[in-house]
């Protein structure tokens, strides 16, 4: 049963969950993968228990590039947790991956969350929250947590193209 | 884009329900009350405002997320044998959601008058987001995708839509500030408010961040409370001490597509009453234009605009204008929120906007305007601060309820 601390917070995957202990199984091994429908062949995003496009239960896991762009996201300044107060301001992403952008329809991807983080999956330090905004381009990477479980993060993909200015809420706070 | 959202439910119910009774306990920080002796006092109250008997009220609901005291208990202490009851998880627009379920069990014949109430230490006992024993509780499975983020509170869960809304639309932190200046300035004439302290666009740009797009003073103000409404047929109604508010509609808990996490089916800075206005419109036989004053959900300055603008109040995106032109305010066109809502009166899970807009309608809001020798108010629409806080010819309201981007409710109700 993957298990582990991670930031004051007690994360435990139970066996019986299949999914969610397969998908941060693959993250454990630095490797990002999402259940493709048997049927449909669309992906989904979190892990679930069949397609919401088909109904269908079927799926395999697939290999998908963690690379995408910052849909939104929120920039935490007063955290709760103790552990997370030495690292505010804090982001929260919610980034549109390149595979399957605009599908099934126009307004859907797969959005997927994750702080804004260092290469190594640490929380990003003020002067790297400070370049990131909607339009960055990020490339994921993960937080090891345990053994069988790694968390998905994301950080600036520095061989992207960048938009000149990605968007930020117009207001600084503290200098961010 | 088109909404798939079935509209065709059956209208016959329209107008045959209302709200006869409604109470609250003070709010305060630090009640030192079990939710029970607070749901008791509230459940009290609303009998009282009815004038009707413990004999008379056979059902109960309330809604919670484990931090209440249940039914039974409440009736127990209130001398109520009941017919039917139930306590259901669920936190904002749960309230509007219970009303039209105590209508659909009074339908059925399962009971005849529902009390619906929500009980909670908002402050002393549980607070948003998370912290004390809930904190050191395992995070499994699902969210595992989101709290490990340090993403727990509301505010933080929101903070992408609100975001995203600023830059689809180009809706700016001062349009959004005015909600809480408007709702400020309805709560300095309400002598239950909390905060009844008038603030300024300033003020909430210079409060400190909480989580971007989010100051302090654009989120609600935690509190200890109780609060009820009581719900019976509108044959009924006319029994009982108050002028009853009449439903025209309610829709519960309406969801957008994949509400599992609803990131996924965009645009994200579209909210449930996209959804939810295919319904209640329809239902209530009424439009945007026939609404008097609004109880648009404030849990964030933001929640209130959003709704206001997918139900149809003005144009999608628009919304930064409509909150920032004066029509929500008391003497413009549409106020919101007369109460002070949860961003001054106090955080009630939606009820206390539904409580405000049935003494609306009655023409009977607590302010501070003279009585006369019965104990009526002698209402003088003067709206300065410590003055009058009534609508002028308040006949329909509607609540628009929020418990996140991907859900809402909402009630019409009309003068009885």
């Amino acid at each position: 049963m993957p298990e582990g601390e991670y930031r004051g917070m007690n994360l435990t995957i139970l066996d019986v969950d299949h999914e969610n202990t397969a998908y941060f199984g693959y993250c454990a091994g630095h490797d990002f993968h999402l259940q493709q429908c048997t049927a449909c062949g669309l992906l989904r995003y979190p892990p679930g228990t069949a397609c919401p496009w088909c109904q269908n239960r079927e799926f395999e896991w697939t290999a998908v590039e963690g690379k995408g762009t910052v849909h939104s996201y929120g920039e935490v300044h007063q955290a709760i947790q103790p552990q997370f107060r030495e690292k505010a301001p804090y982001m929260i992403l919610i980034v549109d991956l390149d595979t399957q952008k605009g599908q099934p329809s126009e307004h859907e991807a797969l959005r997927v969350a994750g702080n804004l983080a260092t290469p190594d999956g640490d929380l990003a330090p003020p002067e790297l929250v400070k370049r990131v905004g909607i339009g960055s381009r990020v490339r994921m990477v993960f937080a090891d947590v345990a053994e069988g479980l790694s968390l998905p993060m994301w950080t600036l993909d520095e061989d992207a193209e960048q938009p000149d200015e990605p968007w930020r809420y117009p207001q600084e706070y503290n200098g961010v | 884009m088109t909404s798939d959202v079935d509209a065709t439910a059956p209208k016959y119910l329209r107008d045959k329900y209302a709200i006869i009774g409604v109470g609250e306990t003070t709010y305060t920080r630090g009640s030192n009350l079990t939710t029970r002796a607070l749901g008791t006092w509230a459940v009290r109250n609303a009998m009282e405002d009815a004038g009707i008997p413990a004999s008379e009220v056979d059902g109960m609901m309330s809604y919670s997320n484990n931090d209440s005291t249940p039914s039974p208990m409440i009736a127990g202490d209130l001398g109520i044998r009941l017919n039917f009851y139930m306590d259901v998880y669920g936190g904002g627009s749960s309230s509007e959601a219970l009303i039209g379920l105590a209508i659909g069990a009074i339908e059925a014949g399962m009971c005849n008058t529902v009390v619906v109430f929500r009980s909670m230490n908002g402050y002393s006992q549980v607070r948003i987001g998370g912290t004390g024993a809930r904190a050191r509780a395992p995070i499994g499975g699902d969210a595992v995708h989101t709290a490990p983020y340090g993403w727990f509170s509301a505010g933080q869960n929101f903070s992408p839509s609100f975001m995203r809304h600023m830059y689809d639309y180009g809706t700016t932190p001062e349009q959004v500030a005015m909600v809480k200046v408007i709702h400020s300035e309805h709560a300095s004439n309400n002598p239950k408010a909390y905060y009844k302290q008038r603030v300024t666009v300033e003020d909430v740009l210079n409060s400190r961040m909480i989580v971007k797009p989010l100051h302090l003073l654009d989120c609600c103000v935690e509190t200890d409370n109780a609060t009820a409404v009581i719900v019976t047929r509108a044959e009924r109604a006319y029994d009982y001490r108050n002028t009853p508010a009449r439903i025209l509609a309610v829709a519960g808990r309406v969801c957008k597509p994949r509400i599992d996490m609803h990131f996924q089916h965009g645009p994200i800075s579209t909210v449930a009453g996209y959804y939810i206005k295919d319904i209640i419109w329809p239902n209530a036989g009424v439009g945007p234009e026939d609404i008097d004053l609004t109880g648009a959900y404030d849990a964030f300055t933001f929640t209130s605009m959003l709704q206001l603008e997918d139900y149809g109040f003005c144009k999608k995106g628009e919304g930064g204008d409509y909150v920032s032109s004066g029509i929500m305010r008391l003497g413009g066109e549409r106020p919101n929120n007369t109460s002070g809502g949860h961003l001054c009166e106090g955080y009630t899970h939606g009820m206390n906007m539904i409580i405000e807009n049935v003494r609306q309608l009655r023409g009977e809001v607590d302010c501070y305007c003279p009585t006369d020798d019965q104990g009526r108010r002698q209402h003088t629409y003067d709206y300065s601060e410590g003055g009058c806080r009534q609508v002028r010819d308040a006949n329909i309201s509607m609540n628009l309820g929020w418990a996140m981007p991907g859900t809402g409710s909402s009630l019409v109700m009309r003068k009885g």
